[in-house]
Order: structure tokens, then sequence, then C-alpha cells
């Protein structure tokens, strides 16, 4: 592991050990009152989602432009991250529409985009995993597909009408609202450098242990 | 001697579409094998849904056309599957992919190619859709071709790609849907939903107009995106 991975991963536990403290004091929300609080993990970790397809869609570019596979790595780590990062928005989003709009889901242009997005994540990762040889450049295919809809994503809440909060919400936020959202997503985005580093690590050791057992066989 | 300067000079880029389109309809012709099954397929699919759902004559409103577009999309998946099987067992696809022509060229002919086998099974369901679910779906024919064209290329801009792709993978006929779908459901939606808005006994073109106009836009960045992925993936 990098020397820099044990200082930030004590620093990422501390912020998340943190974190709840911070959430608590902030104040309540004038509507809804502090139902809204499950935001400061749903907004952080819906941003990790977005960024994990748009990394996994640049690597995998690079990777089918120059065939390295380093490129094809990061893609791998971030289409599973993808999925994780998906699985927590999908999960506290639902929670606070619940309270907050009286449902679990409403088959807007925001929820439904996400979905398809967190499907292509698994769609990449079935492929990697049952597509045998030759899947690392299909799914690369893929991947690109999945980075083309964040934009979609992102924007779908200014331009369809829905009950979702638009992304004018977060720049227009009170300060001591703002200084604990901006915490979680500093905690959230070390969290997603972190495990990115782990994934990458960890496949390189397989790759050089793929190695090791072919040159022990030959 | 090999190198670029010893290759035969590349045919142009719309002749090789052409020459693809033919092959693929020259074979169908002949065979009718797609277009058989994939209409059968189809309007079993569409029956199924109206013995399930209509009631007393009539059907669930908004039906028709998510019914409609859930037959077209699992029709169109037969057919893509089929359409590089057939590659696959001749090992036709790699003669093509050896041709000394521009790879785009070799996709848009197919692309163009399941286009055509799609409309035209889209051609027989339409009315039987409009039959069975007494949809009024020809009201305003101009705006219906609109829809069916934009969102067919849609559909069949990443099925070519991808059943392309798949043509060396193992479980592919599992596979295709998997990843085809989820990455079609923005298309299917805006087809769903323009065809629905169609069907309103208050007709309100403003509202098809956009999700024609989002067609086109899913339209062009499937095909850009695809064809450059087309070109990358199929170097090996």
């Amino acid at each position: 592991m990098p020397k820099w991975f044990t200082p930030a991963a004590i620093l990422c536990g501390l912020m998340f050990i943190i974190s709840p403290v911070l959430i608590a004091r902030a104040p309540d929300e004038a509507a809804m009152g502090m139902v809204y609080k499950i935001y400061y993990y749903h907004m952080p970790s819906a941003w990790m989602f977005l960024l994990a397809p748009l990394v996994c869609g640049v690597s995998s570019a690079f990777f089918l432009a120059r065939g390295r596979a380093e490129d094809d790595r990061r893609a791998w780590a971030a289409a599973e991250l993808t999925v994780l990062f998906g699985a927590l928005t999908l999960i506290t989003g639902p929670l606070w529409a619940r309270r907050a709009w009286g449902t679990w889901w409403v088959w807007d242009a925001r929820l439904t985009s996400s979905l398809v997005g967190w499907m292509i994540g698994w769609a990449y990762l079935i492929l990697r995993r049952y597509g045998g040889p030759g899947s690392d450049k299909l799914a690369a295919g893929v991947a690109l597909f999945g980075a083309v809809n964040v934009p979609f994503i992102y924007i779908s809440v200014n331009y369809w009408r829905t009950i979702h909060p638009p992304t004018t919400v977060v720049p227009k936020l009170r300060a001591d609202m703002g200084v604990p959202l901006w915490f979680c997503v500093f905690a959230f985005l070390l969290l997603f450098i972190l495990l990115m580093t782990m994934r990458l690590r960890l496949e390189h050791a397989r790759t050089r242990l793929d190695a090791m057992y072919v040159a022990l066989d030959e | 001697m090999t190198g670029p300067a010893s290759r035969p000079p590349a045919a142009p880029f719309a002749r090789t579409v052409w020459m693809v389109l033919r092959k693929d309809l020259t074979v169908e012709m002949r065979s009718g094998e797609i277009a058989y099954t994939t209409l059968v397929f189809a309007a079993s699919c569409v029956l199924i849904f109206a013995f399930a759902l209509v009631r007393e004559g009539r059907a669930p409103e908004g039906g028709a056309a998510g019914i409609l577009w859930i037959a077209i999309l699992f029709a169109s998946t037969l057919a893509l599957g089929r359409a590089f099987e057939r590659e696959r067992q001749a090992e036709t696809l790699r003669a093509l992919l050896l041709a000394p022509v521009p790879r785009p060229a070799i996709y848009v002919g197919k692309l163009l190619g399941i286009v055509a086998l799609v409309v035209a099974t889209e051609a027989v369901l339409l009315p039987l859709v409009d039959f069975l679910f007494t949809a009024r779906l020809f009201a305003h024919p101009f705006w219906l071709a609109g829809i069916v064209v934009t969102c067919t290329v849609g559909l069949a801009s990443v099925g070519t790609l991808f059943a392309a792709m798949l043509v060396r993978a193992r479980s592919r006929d599992m596979l295709l849907p998997v990843l085809l779908y989820p990455i079609v459901v923005p298309v299917i939606i805006a087809g769903v939903q323009g065809t629905a808005a169609l069907l309103q006994p208050a007709f309100d073109a403003a509202v098809v107009r956009f999700w024609l106009l989002l067609l086109v836009t899913f339209d062009v960045v499937f095909v850009v995106l695809a064809l450059w992925t087309f070109e990358a993936v199929m170097s090996d």
C-alpha cells in the first residue's frame, strides 16, 4: 500500500465518526424537521455514484484507445464503486422520500435515470464475471454508455417536472447546514479514493500472481 | 510484404454501407428466417398482453403504447441475436472485419439492416396493436412515423454494437438483454411517452415534439458513441 494510505484511512474513519455529531448539531429544516438529515449521507453518496461511472467511462475510453491493463483495472474498480454508491443512494433516497413525499419511489426522470445508471453498473460487472475471454473490451463499451448517462442524471431534475430537489439547492444552503454537508462530501470522497486504491492494489496483486503461475507452468 | 502501402485501396464509405446492407437483405429475402420468427414472436407477445389486459373490449388507459414498445424491444433482441449468430456460424463477421473497408461502414450497414427488419415487423405490429387495443394509433401518421423510426434507430444502434461485440463472448444469448436493456431504457421510455402522447384524446403537438427531439438526441449520441466503440472494440 502507498505510504499515505494508513493515515488517510484513519482520517476517513475519524470523519465518519465525527459526521453524525455534526449532522445532529445542524439545524432542523423548516418544513421537514430533522427528517431531511439523511440528505447529509444521501447527497455525498449520490455524488460518488455520479463520479464512479465517469471514472469508469474515461478509464474505459483510455483502455480502448491505448490498450493498457491499468486503465482496465481502474474501470473495473470504478464499476464496483458505481454499484456500491448506487446502492447507498438508492437506499437512502427512498428512506427520505417516504417521510418527505409520502412514497418510497416515484418514476420521475432523476430516480429512473439513477436506477438505469445502477443497472448499467451491474451489467458491466455481470459481463466481466460471465463474459469469458475478451469481455474486458466489451465491458469498456458498456462503460462508455454508462458514463453518457451521468450528465443526464445530473440535469434531469432541472428539465423535467419532478418533486426531487433541483441542483440549485446546494449553493443556497445556509452555512450551518452547508458545513456538515461539505464535511460529509469530503469523507465520502476520501472513502471513494481509499476503496479505489485498495481495489486497484488487489487487482494488481492478482495479475502478478497469475503471471507467476504462468511462469511456474513454463 | 505488409503495411498500409501494400493494401488495396479502401472502398468508399457509402458503397461499403450499401454492400453490407444489400448482403443482409438478400440473405434475409432468401431465407426469411429472422423476419418471420421475429414477427410471429412479436405478434404472440401482443396477443398475450391482449388476453391478459383487455377486459370487455377495453384496454387499460395508456397500455397500448407500453405493450407496443415491449413487444418491439423483445422482438428486436431476438432479431439482433440471430442476425449475428448467423455471421458467427459462417465466420463471415471475421471476413467482413478483415476486408479493406472502413469499420464504421460495416457497423452502419449492419445497423441499417437491423432497422429495416425491425421497421418491417413494426409495420405489422402497429395495425395489430391499433386493432386489439382500439388505440387510434394512426390518427397522426407522420408523428407516429417519426417516433417509431427514431426510437427504432436508438434501440438498434446500441443493439447492433452489443450484438456484434458479444459474437465471441460466452453465454452471449443471456448477456445481450442484460447489457442492452438498461442502456436503451431511456429510449424506450421516450418512445412509450411519445406514443402515449399521440393517443391522448386532446392531441398536444408540443409534447410529442419534445419526446421526438429527445429521441433524436439519443440517436445522435448513441450512433456517434457506437461508431467510435465499434472501431475500437472490433480491432482484435
